[in-house]
């Protein structure tokens, strides 16, 4: 089985520590993956809602590239790559139409059935006990709230792989490093994605509430697997003070970095340190665990 | 009692009138120079359930989407409500809605609906067609922005932020917006300046020539 | 032989594309037709004059009718034949609307078509012999499956009537769903206090024989001759010597390790328990599962206390047979859980609403237990989380009712009034609390249920709002519950309490199982299917097996009653006879050629086929063939099929027959 690896564009710039950490970690796991030669962006939001032709052929280009390069899995780490790859490549195999017009703008077949990975299926997959074996660091005084966002495990028809309501395979993921994971109501609401630049003050509202209502329930971290989302709940704290002046900075974290945190890796190394909530995670939250 | 249940509410900004008129009163309309919707033979609804595989008389008006929908809030119009155009013919009081603009496309819709309804890909639907029926998006800023973004898609194979940024204020005029970011990620060395361009741009112009349809 | 042939226009339905004048015209012309002609309305009276009078003038020995299906008007036109003195079973009808001019439109094709259809049954009528219909015995006591309000209003509709009942309930009581309510609507009288009268009534009924903590192990044989093979379990209890006294009950140790599903479990029952205390009959049962006596040989307590012997811990399920001339199904219905299920099951569960982890998230039986005096808050209205009273409820109606994606398409019809009585209730004993309903549509079509729904309203201050819920969830003890009134256009967001379903009515677990077992057909969701959706809703299609109450569709109260006392006059209806007449359409096996193979036997859907000695002169068996009881035989054909030596002929329909009719086309 080889696999395939779609870092998607941000993870080249404002995601690129989630890129960094999840090399670094699948490194020290031993998951060996290739990456997609001559990717190009999946379409993202903005193809989909404007242009669904547009939007399939983006998408399948890169599940053809790796089809061609003889890989049999693709592993996304971006929620809304992985969303955008899982439901085009779902359209293209139900509708012979969309098929056919998307494999003459690409001139090729669609053969290969690749099957599209995300960040949470790939450490399940790959064995958890492998991250409990290595740890290195004690964890158990952080306290996660694990956010999916919208396009981790929706549509659960198509993505099929945990409940679209109340999943729970982040959790696992964040217990397995020694952490606790929190229960609370916000998993899967929507942070305003796409929206981020275009009307900043909705996804300022959102993420806020997403970030009060892990505060509420306990936590000390938000876990994310999407940069779109980190984007909006790490980013924009800044822009939310501003909005909510009691606002206070709340750490958010990729779920990669909260592994190679417990996997005793080095913050910077992870690249933790490009972060804006600007946290010292080690001490605050590692120190936390040692006072109780 | 009432109070406290409309809680929000008053975010609400527009509520909804309908202009009364069905499918007929539409047509009329049709040699109205001032509005900029062209009939075409297919009535919307047919083109909708052409693009998405799903017939606009599924949904029966529960309202379950609009309840989950994050971005409610900001709408014009409750998502529910646009389907509800759709399926009674008021294609031009649902194509000018702000709302399909506002759908962040979350699918809380989608999975929630009782009937399988696919909100999530109506929404596109309604927008793409909004678009080539040249209907005057009130959102202009998140119409720009994804026009900036595909562009930079359509030149360089992927989005490069710098470029999506400087684009988009270009198109928006707004250059002050996002000051919080931009910056700090140069400093974070996270912005990168150049484009990353990917070999193959050919193919991916080519997409985009071949799906652009009129433009 | 002298055929009369007669093509029917069914007024518009068939001429519109069928020539039937050229159909009767050219009929004339095959051999052994004496007589054709075609009519407006064959089955109006003038058309069966013309019939009668034609089999009278031209002597004739048999008829081929052209007009629409046989299931309409097949018995019409025998009993015309019949009153002019043919046997029935030379009467053929040749199907020209449903298989002809309702499914085309070119003329000239559809008429050939027709004249084809007419020629084939004029060669099935030519070889077609008269049969006489078959007597049956019939056996006058009842089977009644189900203990519910259904079930005790035909077993007392039979057993009133003068004939014997055997009631059959799966729980250690009778009673069913009924006995868990508190008030009901419309009318808001105490539901134990109108049921409980009738439950005594069939206990001390000398006609019914009343078979608790029972099920149905195996039916066989047919209408007017069932035997039934009931499994009676344990209940560890000397039924004979237990005098209901109680003593156990309350001195059984085991307090808190099993829930009492008669308060939807919101209470805990002892190891030794009757399910309420108005239970029918009032013996307990010993629920091995949790005692101690069970699990260690130790405790006994309650054989201690119990001064007159009852304990049996050795006690064993017994069977017992019982030979009855009709079958009543009266299983009720269950409550949609919103629980996440297994991945096939049709019912997916609420994952929006916390897949029931939210402890004052109740459905509406829960809702009934906590509003009912006799229930585990003697009627107070509190939350099972902290036993607050709730200022703040929200209901919400349709919850796996007419929802594709996680539940069932249908409507469980009695959800909405049940919301505003529920609703009602709240409001009489909560007097600053506030009421919501979310709802979809006001379904209160009944007499008196509309205005119920507006008292609830007007008089109740209950607030409807219309829209689905998309969400809830816990914030700060409350439950944000996260709607949009699609009538003002407006979200909506409540921090309610408590909160309400209005779940699905959907049918029992085993519904399937024991439709199998009786031989019933049921829908995909396991409701029992009537035999005509109008004209025989009571019937189920295996004659002799009647329908009552929510087994068969979501029903109230007032329609359960009703259609148990329907169900309970079909039976006495078939009683009125000693004997059955039965189609002669059965199945004969040639027991010269029957090679004993018994395939027939294994494709039998109705075990008509038994097993036959076949005795020399000496009385010795020197073979066995296969035998069909010709009471159990529906005429399926399925055996006639698959005889591979070509032993089984279907009466009216025999090879010869069908060949005719194929060698016709
Ligand atoms: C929350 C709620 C509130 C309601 N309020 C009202 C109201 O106010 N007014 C009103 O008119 N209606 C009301 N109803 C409806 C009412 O409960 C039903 O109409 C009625 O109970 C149907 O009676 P039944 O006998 O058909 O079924 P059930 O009451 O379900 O009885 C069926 C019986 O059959 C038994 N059984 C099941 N399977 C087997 C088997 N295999 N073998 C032997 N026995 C078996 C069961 O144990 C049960 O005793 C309400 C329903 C609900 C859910
Ligand atoms: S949830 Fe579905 S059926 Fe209900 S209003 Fe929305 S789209 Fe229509
Ligand atoms: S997909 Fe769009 S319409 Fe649907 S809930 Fe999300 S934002 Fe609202
Ligand atoms: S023997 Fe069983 S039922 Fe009897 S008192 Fe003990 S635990 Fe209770
Ligand atoms: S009766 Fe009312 S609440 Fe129940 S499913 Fe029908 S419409 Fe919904």
């Amino acid at each position: 089985m080889r696999y395939g690896y779609f870092p998607g564009c941000s993870l080249t710039s404002s995601a690129k520590e989630y890129d960094i950490s999840l090399r670094k970690v699948t490194d020290k796991l031993g998951i060996t993956f290739e990456e997609i030669n001559d990717w190009s962006c999946c379409g993202a939001t903005s193809a989909h809602v404007t242009n669904h032709k547009l939007s399939a052929a983006l998408a399948m280009r890169n599940i053809m590239l790796a089809g061609q390069q003889g890989l049999d899995n693709i592993i996304a780490p971006c929620a809304a790559c992985y969303n955008r790859l899982i439901i085009s490549q779902n359209e293209v195999k139900n509708h012979s139409g969309i098929r056919k017009e998307t494999e003459d703008l690409l001139s090729v077949k669609f053969e290969k059935d690749l099957k599209i990975i995300n960040i949470l299926e790939l450490f399940l997959k790959s064995g958890l006990n492998k991250i409990t074996e290595k740890r290195k660091r004690e964890l158990s005084g952080v306290k996660a709230a694990c956010y999916y966002g919208c396009l981790l495990v929706r549509p659960a028809a198509i993505t099929k792989f945990d409940d679209a309501e109340q999943p729970e395979s982040m959790e696992k993921i964040v217990e397995a490093t020694g952490a606790y994971a929190v229960d609370w109501n916000y998993k899967t609401e929507c942070c305003g994605a796409a929206h981020s630049i275009s009307r900043r003050d909705i996804v300022i509202d959102l993420s806020k509430k997403i970030i009060d209502d892990a505060i509420a329930h306990g936590a000390n971290v938000l876990v994310v697997a999407c940069p779109m989302c980190h984007t909006n709940l790490d980013m924009r704290q800044r822009a939310m003070k501003r909005k909510y002046p009691e606002h206070k900075n709340f750490p958010v974290l990729y779920l990669t970095e909260l592994i190679g945190l417990s996997l005793g890796m080095d913050e910077k190394d992870l690249g933790i340190d490009l972060h804006y909530s600007n946290f010292k995670y080690a001490d605050t939250l590692m120190n936390n665990s040692a006072k109780g | 009692m009432t109070s406290d249940i409309l809680k929000d509410a008053k975010k609400l900004q527009t509520s909804f009138i309908p202009s009364g008129n069905f499918k007929e009163s539409f047509k009329e309309k049709e040699h109205d120079k001032n509005i900029s919707i062209q009939i075409h033979e297919r009535s919307v609804e047919d083109e909708i359930t052409e693009r998405t595989f799903q017939d606009v008389s599924l949904c029966y008006q529960c309202g379950k989407c609009s309840a989950g929908c994050p971005v409610r809030y900001y709408m014009d119009i409750a998502p529910n409500k646009v389907v509800r155009l759709i399926q009674l013919g008021y294609y031009e009081e649902a194509l000018n809605s702000d709302t399909p603009w506002l759908c962040a496309g979350c699918l809380a819709c989608s999975v929630r609906c009782p009937k399988e309804f696919d909100l999530a890909r109506f929404m596109d639907a309604v927008r793409e067609i909004a678009l080539e029926k040249g209907v005057e998006i009130k959102q202009v800023n998140i119409l720009k922005f994804h026009n900036a973004f595909l562009d930079q898609i359509k030149n360089h194979g992927r989005s490069y932020e710098a470029g999506l940024v400087a684009d988009y204020k270009m198109k928006t005029l707004d250059l002050f917006q996002d000051v919080d970011s931009a910056p700090g990620m140069f400093l974070k060395g996270k912005l990168i300046l150049l484009p990353h361009n990917i070999k193959n741009r050919k193919e991916i112009k080519r997409i985009f020539k071949k799906t652009s349809g009129k433009n | 032989m002298k055929i009369g042939v007669f093509v029917c226009h069914c007024g518009e339905n068939i001429s519109s594309t069928v020539d039937c004048l050229r159909v009767a015209d050219l009929c004339k012309s095959y051999s052994g037709v004496e007589y054709s002609v075609d009519y407006k309305y064959m089955c109006s009276d003038p058309g069966q004059k013309l019939i009668k009078e034609a089999i009278h003038k031209y002597d004739l020995d048999a008829i081929v009718v052209g007009s629409c299906s046989p299931h309409m008007h097949e018995r019409t036109f025998r009993n015309a034949a019949v009153s002019a003195g043919i046997n029935p079973f030379m009467v053929e009808i040749a199907n020209l609307r449903e298989h002809c001019s309702w499914v085309h439109d070119e003329i000239e094709a559809s008429t050939r078509k027709a004249i084809e259809l007419m020629r084939m049954a004029i060669e099935k009528v030519k070889r077609d012999k008269p049969l006489t219909k078959i007597n049956v015995p019939v056996t006058k006591r009842v089977l009644v499956i189900g203990g519910g309000i259904a079930g005790i209003q035909a077993a007392l509709d039979t057993a009133n009537a003068g004939y014997e009942v055997v009631l059959v309930e799966k729980e250690p009581s009778i009673g069913g769903h009924m006995s868990q309510l508190s008030e009901t609507f419309p009318t808001l009288d105490c539901s134990q206090c109108i049921l409980t009268p009738r439950m005594v009534e069939v206990h001390q009924h000398p006609r019914i024989k009343l078979m608790t903590y029972s099920e149905v192990e195996r039916v066989e044989g047919f209408i007017g001759n069932f035997k039934v093979t009931i499994r009676k379990k344990a209940r560890h209890i000397n039924e004979e010597n237990c005098s209901g006294c109680g003593l156990c009950i309350t001195k059984c140790p085991i307090k808190k390790k099993a829930y009492n599903s008669f308060e939807e479990d919101l209470a805990f029952r002892p190891a030794v328990y009757v399910p309420f205390p108005q239970a029918i009959p009032n013996i307990p049962v010993i629920d091995e599962t949790v005692c101690t006596y069970y699990k260690t040989g130790k405790c006994g307590m309650c054989l201690k206390v119990c001064d007159r012997e009852a304990i049996d811990f050795g006690q064993k399920d017994t069977i017992h047979v019982a030979d009855v001339g009709a079958i009543i199904v009266a299983t009720g219905y269950k409550l949609y859980n919103i629980e996440k299920k297994s991945e096939d099951s049709i019912y997916k569960g609420y994952g929006e609403y916390g897949y029931g982890k939210y402890r004052d998230i109740l459905d509406g039986l829960q809702f009934e237990r906590i509003a009912s005096a006799s229930g585990p808050t003697s009627g107070e209205i509190k939350r099972p989380s902290d036993g607050r009273v709730p200022k703040k409820l929200a209901f919400i109606q349709c919850v796996g009712s007419r929802d594709d994606s996680k539940g069932i398409s249908y409507c469980s019809k009695i959800c909405c009034m049940y919301t505003a009585k529920q609703a009602m209730l709240y409001r009489h004993k909560v007097h600053d609390g506030e009421a919501y309903i979310f709802y979809m549509d006001i379904r209160a079509g009944g007499k008196m249920y509309e205005e119920f729904v507006r008292r609830a309203i007007e008089e109740d201050k209950v607030k409807y709002i219309r829209g689905r819920v998309s969400r809830i969830y816990e914030e700060n003890g409350k439950y944000i519950v996260k709607g949009e009134d699609t009538i003002a256009g407006m979200p909506v967001e409540i921090d309610a309490d408590m909160v309400v379903l209005a779940t699905a009515m959907i049918p029992q677990d085993d519904a399937g199982s024991l439709a199998r077992k009786i031989g019933i057909p049921y829908d995909k969701y396991g409701f029992f299917n009537e035999a005509h959706p109008k004209l025989r809703p009571v019937e189920s299609t295996t004659a002799g097996i009647f329908l009552a109450g929510a087994c068969q569709s979501p029903k109230d109260i007032p329609e359960s009653v009703s259609m148990a006392s329907a169900a309970a006059s079909k039976a006495i209806i078939l009683f009125a006879n000693d004997t059955l007449e039965r189609e002669p359409v059965v199945a004969k096996v040639n027991e010269d050629i029957c090679a004993g193979c018994f395939y027939c036997m294994k494709v039998c859907p109705f075990g008509a086929v038994e097993v036959k000695d076949v005795k020399d002169m000496n009385g010795i068996v020197y073979k066995e063939v296969a035998y069909i009881n010709q009471g159990v035989c529906q005429g399926c054909g399925t055996c006639t099929a698959t005889c591979l030596s070509k032993s089984i002929e279907l009466a009216g329909f025999n090879n010869e027959e069908i060949f005719a009719e194929i060698a016709a086309l």
